[in-house]
């Protein structure tokens, strides 16, 4: 294992973070201040609460959910596309890394990122609304899996893409819209019948869904189905990419 | 001298079906500097790339210091490192960040000892906190060369270490080669001036249409490749030129033009005298024009030659 080698690209990437630490953790504090603002003050005012949870509160995971599912996705596409953008990435290919510790590097870093970026709307959030978390443990695993899972789908997206609009594709007609219909800011049974079972065809429902249990023991479906959910796109994931990888596909040439 | 790179039977296509690496076998001895000289396209650089892991080949194999540079990629590749022809960096990074992430990638625990000693060696050490975008042409080149050297590599590949750059910049980058290798690091470079493999190397390979054409010690190629030729265009057309001068220089006829061929690193040539010496002989010179094969010539002529023997 080039264990160095994993921390010189952790560190590399997380770099970029810090160097751009302004816009990385404004943007979170802006866009959730925003949400409460929109969401918690003007539908919150007629919506006052949800499952017994008041309003502001029941869409804390929600928001968090769709900030680190399109944080994970970007930073971790835009992190490897830029490499190969800038061709840099040649050191990579010449360095002693598995293709293992290449994903392990990016993934990684993304991964801690997102997590970051959770926490801080976390505390955001906290300022505006009461948040109690009742099975701490479970948030960190739904919040961490969660995170490594997107972040390897967008390593995934950035081997593939061919330009930065290939980047912006997938989170914003895919991610955005699965989030926002997958009850960041509802509950399902709040909808007609029909859409309660469209609803149940989107993976993202599951994710938010286990996330919202593990702050207020309430959710929309099974906490079960909401973890085997998520393993199923790590599997996927990690199907995908070790199929890229054996190909060499999009990799080197 | 022991072989650091073993090269065998190394083919690559790629996947545009371009035939870029056919049947390559070459040997590189521990310590010297190596040239691979060929025209634009000839495969050079992908044959670097394939030794350093940059791209796949498709068959054969390489050893680096009888590693396997696939199955014990790891081992092979801690020894080696790579300068690539075109200036690929990050612009926002500093110097130093970016030099010890390089030596971070190939395994290797911070040592700033080294890294000072590394950059002060290239002249950057004054450098070293400012970010890429904001160093010279010059000063990016050897921030590549210094990441290339911050796991210190046994085996250094420079891909056109002097393209596009001018006199001056060539001359110290040049001086840098030369010092590296002094302190024991083999060198293989690919350019396609012949001045610069003369002047630095000790054998050459041609290669063209990714076939190595010929290896050779570098004064030996020299001397092939310093070939010129001298046409003379007379007033009047000969028939029977004077048969003492035509053996003695060797000169072809045909109509009125008279077609001298010599060697331009043989220090016996006096052109000043032939000349003279054809107007001695009665025939009145209208002009004449030098001129020096070109690389492609060269090669072809080099592939018959080859062939031949």
């Amino acid at each position: 294992m080039n264990y160095f080698g994993v921390m010189a690209i952790l560190i590399h990437e997380l770099d970029r973070f810090k160097r751009t630490l302004l816009q990385s953790l404004a943007s979170p504090i802006i866009t959730t201040s925003l949400y409460f603002i929109v969401f918690g003050t003007a539908i919150g005012s007629r919506i006052k609460e949800i499952d017994g949870i008041n309003y502001g509160s029941y869409i804390v995971p929600g928001m968090i959910m769709l900030t680190i599912l399109t944080q994970a996705l970007s930073n971790a596409s835009f992190a490897i596309y830029f490499q190969k953008f800038t061709s840099t990435i040649y050191e990579i290919h010449a360095a002693p890394l598995s293709s293992f510790e290449i994903i392990l590097g990016f993934v990684g870093a993304a991964a801690i990122k997102s997590i970051i970026i959770g926490l801080i709307i976390i505390i955001t959030a906290g300022f505006f609304v009461d948040i109690e978390i009742q099975h701490p443990i479970l948030m960190i695993f739904f919040l961490v899996l969660t995170s490594i899972t997107f972040s390897l789908f967008g390593f995934i997206v950035g081997l593939y893409a061919d330009g930065f609009e290939g980047l912006q594709i997938i989170p914003i007609l895919v991610i955005t819209p699965l989030t926002f219909l997958g009850g960041s800011f509802y509950s399902i049974t709040m909808l007609p019948e029909f859409w309660q079972n469209i609803s149940l065809l989107n993976p993202v429902l599951y994710l938010i869904s286990g996330f919202r249990y593990s702050f207020y023991e309430v959710s929309d479906v099974s906490l079960l189905t909401s973890i085997i959910t998520i393993f199923m796109i790590l599997i996927g994931c990690i199907f995908l990419i070790s199929y890229t990888f054996i190909k060499g596909y999009k990799i080197k040439d | 001298m022991k072989n650091i790179l073993e090269i065998t039977d190394v083919n690559k296509i790629y996947r545009n079906s371009i035939k870029a690496l056919d049947n390559i076998n070459l040997n590189i001895k521990e310590g010297e500097i190596f040239s691979l000289l060929g025209p634009n396209g000839a495969g050079k650089s992908t044959l670097i790339n394939s030794i350093c892991g940059v791209v796949n080949f498709n068959s054969g194999t390489i050893k680096i210091k009888g590693y396997d540079n696939i199955k014990e990629y790891r081992k092979a590749r801690q020894i080696t490192g790579i300068v690539p022809q075109e200036l690929y960096l990050e612009s926002f990074e500093t110097v130093w960040k970016n030099i010890n992430y390089s030596r971070g990638l190939f395994g290797k625990p911070k040592n700033h000892k080294y890294v000072e000693d590394l950059l002060k060696m290239l002249s950057l050490w004054d450098k070293k906190d400012s970010k890429i975008k904001e160093l010279s042409g010059g000063m990016k080149r050897r921030v590549l060369i210094a990441k290339a050297l911050s796991h210190q590599p046994k085996l250094l590949f420079l891909d056109e270490p002097t393209a596009s750059i001018d006199v001056e910049l060539r001359k110290e980058t040049w001086d840098i080669v030369r010092k590296l290798n002094k302190n024991g690091t083999t060198i293989v470079l690919t350019t396609h001036y012949i001045e610069e493999a003369e002047e630095l190397s000790s054998r050459v390979a041609i290669i063209n249409d990714g076939k190595i054409i010929l290896v050779n010690e570098t004064d030996k190629l020299i001397k092939k490749l310093g070939e010129k030729s001298i046409r003379i265009e007379l007033k009047k057309e000969t028939n029977n030129l004077n048969s003492n001068l035509k053996n003695k220089y060797n000169l072809e006829v045909n109509k009125n033009f008279l077609t001298f061929k010599y060697n331009i690193k043989e220090d016996n040539i006096n052109l000043t005298e032939m000349l003279n010496e054809i107007e001695n002989n009665g025939y009145q010179i209208k002009d004449f024009i030098t001129e020096q094969s070109s690389l492609e010539e060269i090669f072809i002529k080099l592939i018959k030659e080859d062939k031949k023997s």
